[in-house]
């Protein structure tokens, strides 16, 4: 449950697929154009619910209820070691004095 | 009722644009296929002193050449006696917002604040965003920035997503979308919803806004290294990168041969759904550059400022892996972690440096700053996450969507040229398209310029239509 005044994100259809550019490769061309809006939501909700929010530049945006305090995720990855063998590479062949 | 189909918003483009850009495309146009390019570049009304002033109220600009005398001691050990240039970067990425674009931005943001627009916005998944969002902070102008984010499993470029966190800490609303050139049309949409001016990347006042970048790399040499730089090599995705810089370059009489580089993406499709997570590349790719270069026209403003065919005497691609592996040499040799934009063309100068005398210099004119999402590793990541064969070999036999090839060895990183005269027909074509007069001798000219080719190259072309 979402209350009203909480940060949220919305999802919205802008294009269903029928309507979208001609100029689409085929495998686009089967889905909708889809928007994710971020704003404080105008009425207490579910996860779910078409609503209403208000973005950080004062625009009234529809649609669907999908995330409540969303925040960021991504990081540095997981281990690849090939970078930790690039580096020894490289410095071994500058400065170890091999051709 | 306003008609918000895709197609009633395409057709409102150039109303919409006059409107969000303060100025009349039409008036440059000329009888036949042209239009006055320079013309176009004047009515910004900006001197590049008068930028520079502008930039320099915004903190930009003024950014450190480093000399890269590890990386370019790596070179000469893969290069024949005698031969591997010295390489320096330009560290763009000390600018607010860290990364070139900013200068790009600050124009417009400037002069929308001017005109009193109450915001911007842009269309852009990369620095471009973060660059107008910084400027419109210190500006008190709102930001709307519209990102190509997601596939239609809701599965973001790692990159983008970062891009989006910084647009939004520097208090940018963030509008994401999932894979299609209808980003445009949701653009004009805001536009009209909001009333405010359109940054966009491809006005004369955003490459106005790049020609100071030039300008000082011929003004910094001169006085730090006591002469000219040989060679600029330019990161090449929309053009306007590379066009702003070679405009500064000229304007500052310095004759550095101009190189454009991308990352080779071919045999992707840009606006493929199934395709868009496959590539390690968000911009700076062939996907762009090509397609930009020969048909400048169809970004988001009637006639592009960025037109980088009319500049670059040389075109040259790089793999992903190359560029993974360069980026990594520049943290392991010289102690500087950047982002993947300006690697591009440093992959490519790291190769170009080995054809040229030790006396000479090669300048890679940008960095960017680099975090969670768009470091290699989390990129690597990301791409091994996605099925792509991540090895040692050959770069040559990468595969772009497939396979990422690291370098077994640094003397194993290739430029391929691209074929300009291909392109310029290209583009010479393009620009003739449908029309059906014969055409005049000014049109002839203005395809020169177009394609810095010859009258003979052009009416060769044009015969052959």
């Amino acid at each position: 449950m979402a209350k009203k005044g909480d940060w949220v994100q919305v999802h919205s259809i802008v294009l269903q697929p029928e309507e979208r550019s001609d100029a689409l490769p085929e495998d686009t061309k089967q889905h909708p154009l889809e928007m994710w809006v971020k704003g404080w939501l105008q009425q207490d909700a579910e996860l779910g619910d078409e609503v209403e929010v208000i973005t950080r530049t004062g625009r009234h945006a529809e649609g669907k209820l999908v995330d409540e305090a969303p925040y960021f995720t991504h990081n540095f990855g997981f281990l690849v070691p090939e970078v930790l063998k690039i580096g020894d590479m490289v410095r071994e062949i500058t400065f170890g004095g091999e051709k | 009722m306003m008609d918000n189909s895709y197609a009633a918003i395409m057709a409102r483009k150039n109303d919409i644009i006059k409107e969000a850009v303060g100025m009349d495309f039409d008036q440059f146009e000329k009888p036949g296929i042209g239009f006055d390019y320079e013309a176009m570049m004047a009515a910004t009304g900006y001197t590049i002193d008068e930028i520079r002033r502008v930039q320099s109220l915004f903190s930009i600009g003024n950014t450190p050449i480093i000399e890269l005398k590890n990386l370019t001691a790596l070179a000469r050990k893969c290069a024949a006696p005698g031969k591997g240039a010295r390489i320096f970067i330009k560290d763009e990425a000390t600018n607010p917002s860290g990364s070139f674009k900013a200068r790009r931005a600050c124009t417009s943001v400037y002069q929308a604040k001017k005109l009193g627009y109450k915001g911007v916005v842009t269309a852009t998944s990369g620095n471009y965003g973060a660059a107008v969002a910084c400027c419109a902070a210190m500006a008190g102008l709102k930001c709307i920035v519209v990102q190509e984010c997601y596939d239609s499993k809701a599965v973001g470029q790692p990159e983008i997503i970062e891009k989006a966190r910084k647009c939004e800490a520097l208090g940018a609303e963030v509008v994401q979308l999932t894979v299609g050139p209808e980003l445009f049309s949701t653009v004009l949409r805001l536009l009209e919803e909001t009333g405010y001016f359109n940054a966009s990347l491809y006005t004369p006042f955003g490459i106005a806004g790049v020609e100071t970048l030039g300008y000082e790399i011929a003004e910094q040499f001169r006085a730090k290294v006591g002469k000219d730089p040989d060679v600029v090599v330019c990161t090449n995705a929309g053009g306007g990168n590379l066009t702003g810089t070679a405009r500064g370059l000229r304007k500052a009489g310095c004759s550095a041969k101009v190189i454009a580089a991308s990352v080779n993406l071919s045999g992707l499709h840009m606006a493929s759904d199934e395709q868009f997570n496959k590539k390690s590349f968000t911009t700076g790719h062939t996907g762009f550059g090509v397609p930009y270069a020969v048909n400048p026209d169809h970004s988001d403003v009637p006639r592009s400022a960025a037109r980088p065919l009319r500049y670059m005497d040389r075109y040259v691609t790089v793999t992903q892996g190359s560029v993974f592996y360069i980026t990594e040499c520049l943290a392991s040799l010289e102690g500087l972690e950047k982002g993947p934009a300006g690697n591009t063309s440093l992959a490519a100068a790291f190769r170009l440096a080995q054809d040229m005398d030790e006396d000479q210099i090669i300048v890679v004119q940008e960095t960017e700053y680099t975090g969670a999402g768009k470091h290699i590793n989390p990129q690597l990541s990301f791409a091994r996450r996605n099925g792509i064969d991540i090895r040692f070999g050959d770069p040559k036999d990468e595969v772009p969507g497939k396979s990422i090839i690291l370098p077994a060895h640094p003397s194993l990183i290739q430029v391929t040229d691209l074929d300009l005269d291909h392109m310029r027909k290209s583009r010479i074509k393009r620009a003739v398209g449908t029309h059906k007069d014969e055409l005049t001798d000014e049109d002839i000219r203005f395809l020169m310029e177009e394609t810095n080719a010859s009258e003979e190259f052009v009416r060769g072309v044009v015969a052959s239509l």
